[in-house]
């Protein structure tokens, strides 16, 4: 495809998606949005850009196979589960950092979970769109 | 008392999924450490056994919400009992696969989900709340469409598609009946259910709401009228699959219908009869159906079938004696139908097909495997001092005791019938000579002498393993009736379990 207006807001909708993404699954705590949501507005964005660009630019921007976000983010949200542990708490405790950092707020090992989930969601889309727009 | 301890099986099985994902491709790696994290697993699994053995029951808040409000992981000697035997089967299953599952199967993900299956199976046998159940069915059930499909062959599409649509299905009535549960009394956590159920007025309700488990539970776990299914779609995977499948996906029914109808329903006379005659019907049409196949394993899925009829009958009967020859017979079925498939395996690997009556002289060919095999098969049908012998003096006891005799009657040809088809099996499988072959029909190349001797070995070895805990339980049953009593009076007297998630005072209140 080639529609010029696609692909100019194509460039500019991935940086903007991505920040939203992000901001999305950092609001996730207490008021709707995370990890989920998140993931999914993300993997909107690199399928925008595929469909402007075509899948291979898509995949170099990528760098590494959107399969590898799934053990990727399984890791880190399993890991936010077994921290509690070295504080002797019960497994998938919540332990909160003491100050809240600037502009996020105060973030605890939550929020390493829904990041967990955020690249969960966004390996299995991609991988999913990807297989079945190669194999179209 | 608190451990984090109970959460290991599920954990090291999820972690040493997501390593096998970082290795997606490399096969001879996950192939290694698939099974060097089922061998730790199984150590681990005995561990949770002997504590839960000697100190009681253990109990995990996750996230640290207290019971009734947060997810609670309960470990009573029911649950570490299970964890230990699917433990088994995992590593027997996970050793065969090596070489019984073929490259391409690997390579899209074979053993990863496999670990994803049996971190649900554990997860099921361990949470203490009905909506963490629900999720670890969903675990299985989603892992085992991927195995059913996996190499994607038309038969096998053809049966996922079956599988598939009935487990959707108990799904969703597991999943109403659930609603039903909590709008009838705010809480999801078994032991606060447990309290709450006991003191509903409207009986008739709480006993509908328990039959819709029983029915979502027992699609799953394949009685009557819901089994038909389960024939027509578990012979098309390969044997390590169906192993699995076989062994263990129905007996997570199983499990859960037990820890319903002692902790949450405790059955009436009306529900205890209409288990009875569930069983007599799974009985009889389980073995009814296992007469008449002739290809090998459906005529082992039909006799999965016959044989949960036992466990039921268990259920039906609902004395301590009854449930702990249901829960002997529970124990020795795990272990006991994931090698009969395992078996079924290696047979078609000689042979080339299952069919019984293309089938022959495998005693002439193979004398040794065939005596292993034959003490399998042995243990299958229960000849004395085999495993499936014991559990049935239990079950008989109580059923004269009761004075349920259509029952007995129902077990005894049961127990013959399994008898007549395995013997039948033997003399046209083991036997006989094999048949002449069809003039345009190409010779199979036994697929089994051309491997090398450490292929072989990792196809026999878990076979072995398997047998060996198999004649454990057979000679060893003292201990496992030991254990099944211990579990069957905490069945009857559910006041510890409610204790130890709920803290001393719940009971007291009341």
């Amino acid at each position: 495809m080639k529609i010029i207006l696609l692909k100019t807001a194509a460039n500019y909708l991935l940086p903007l998606l991505l920040l939203f993404s992000v901001f999305i699954l950092l609001r996730g705590h207490y008021e709707p949005g995370g990890g989920f949501v998140g993931g999914l507005i993300a993997s909107i964005a690199f399928i925008l850009h595929s469909l402007a660009n075509g899948l291979d630019s898509t995949k170099a921007l990528l760098k590494y196979s959107p399969f590898y976000f799934i053990p990727f983010g399984l890791s880190i949200a399993i890991l936010s589960g077994l921290a509690p542990l070295f504080v002797g708490e019960p497994f998938m405790t919540v332990l909160w950092f003491e100050n809240p950092l600037p502009v996020i707020g105060l973030i605890g090992s939550a929020l390493f979970f829904d990041i967990g989930v955020y690249l969960v969601v966004i390996g299995v889309t991609l991988t999913i769109l990807f297989t079945i727009s190669e194999s179209v | 008392m608190t451990s984090n301890f109970i959460i290991l099986p599920l954990l090291l099985h999820m972690a040493t999924a997501i390593v096998l994902m970082f290795l997606w491709k490399r096969i001879t790696a996950q192939r290694i450490i698939s099974v060097i994290s089922n061998i730790v697993i199984l150590i681990v699994g005995i561990l949770l056994f002997m504590q839960t053995w000697k100190t009681g029951i253990i109990t995990m808040q996750a996230g640290n919400w207290p019971a009734p409000f947060g997810i609670t992981f309960v470990a009573d000697v029911f649950s570490s009992t299970m964890v230990l035997f699917t433990s088994i089967s995992a590593l027997a299953v996970s050793i065969y696969s090596t070489v019984g599952i073929n490259r391409a199967r690997m390579k899209y993900g074979y053993f990863p989900i496999f670990h994803f299956l049996f971190m649900g199976l554990n997860g099921a046998f361990l949470t203490g709340d009905v909506f963490n159940l629900y999720v670890w069915f969903e675990i299985v059930i989603i892992s085992s469409f991927v195995l059913m499909t996996l190499g994607g062959k038309k038969p096998q599409m053809e049966s996922a598609i079956k599988y598939v649509a009935m487990n959707m299905l108990a799904s969703v009535i597991f999943l109403t009946a659930i609603a039903i549960l909590y709008g009838l009394t705010g809480s999801l956590n078994m032991a606060d259910l447990s309290i709450k159920i006991a003191q509903i007025e409207n009986r008739g309700l709480v006993n509908i709401t328990g039959l819709l488990f029983f029915i979502g539970f027992g699609i799953k776990s394949a009685v009557f009228p819901l089994y038909y299914w389960l024939p027509s779609s578990y012979h098309t995977p390969p044997s390590a699959i169906a192993a699995i499948f076989g062994g263990l996906l129905t007996k997570v029914g199983i499990y859960a219908l037990f820890r319903f109808f002692t902790l949450i329903f405790i059955p009436n006379e009306f529900i205890t009869t209409a288990f009875s005659l569930i069983a007599v019907a799974t009985l009889i049409t389980g073995a009814l159906g296992s007469i008449i196949k002739r290809d090998m394993r459906r005529m082992f899925s039909y006799l999965i079938v016959c044989h949960i009829g036992f466990m039921i009958a268990g259920l039906g009967l609902f004395t301590e004696v009854a449930l702990a020859g249901a829960l002997f017979y529970l124990f020795h079925d795990i272990i006991v139908k994931t090698n009969l498939f395992l078996v079924s395996g290696i047979i078609y690997r000689i042979k080339g097909t299952m069919n019984m009556p293309k089938l022959g002289g495998l005693y002439a060919e193979y004398p040794k495997l065939s005596l292993i095999m034959a003490i399998v098969f042995f243990s299958l049908v229960g000849i004395p001092p085999l495993s499936g012998f014991w559990p049935k003096i239990n079950l008989f006891q109580a059923g004269f005791f009761g004075g349920n005799y259509l029952l007995i009657v129902a077990m005894i040809i049961a127990s013959f019938v399994t008898l007549y088809v395995i013997a039948k099996m033997w003399t046209e499988a083991f036997w006989k000579t094999a048949p002449p072959l069809d003039p345009d029909e190409k010779a199979y190349i036994d697929g089994f002498t051309v491997l090398r001797p450490f292929s072989k070995l990792l196809l026999v070895f878990p076979v072995v393993m398997l047998m060996m805990v198999s004649l454990y339980i057979g000679f060893g049953a003292e201990n496992i009736m030991v254990i099944s009593k211990h579990i069957a009076a905490q069945m009857m007297d559910t006041s510890p379990y409610i204790k130890a998630v709920l803290g001393n005072e719940a009971l007291n209140i009341q």
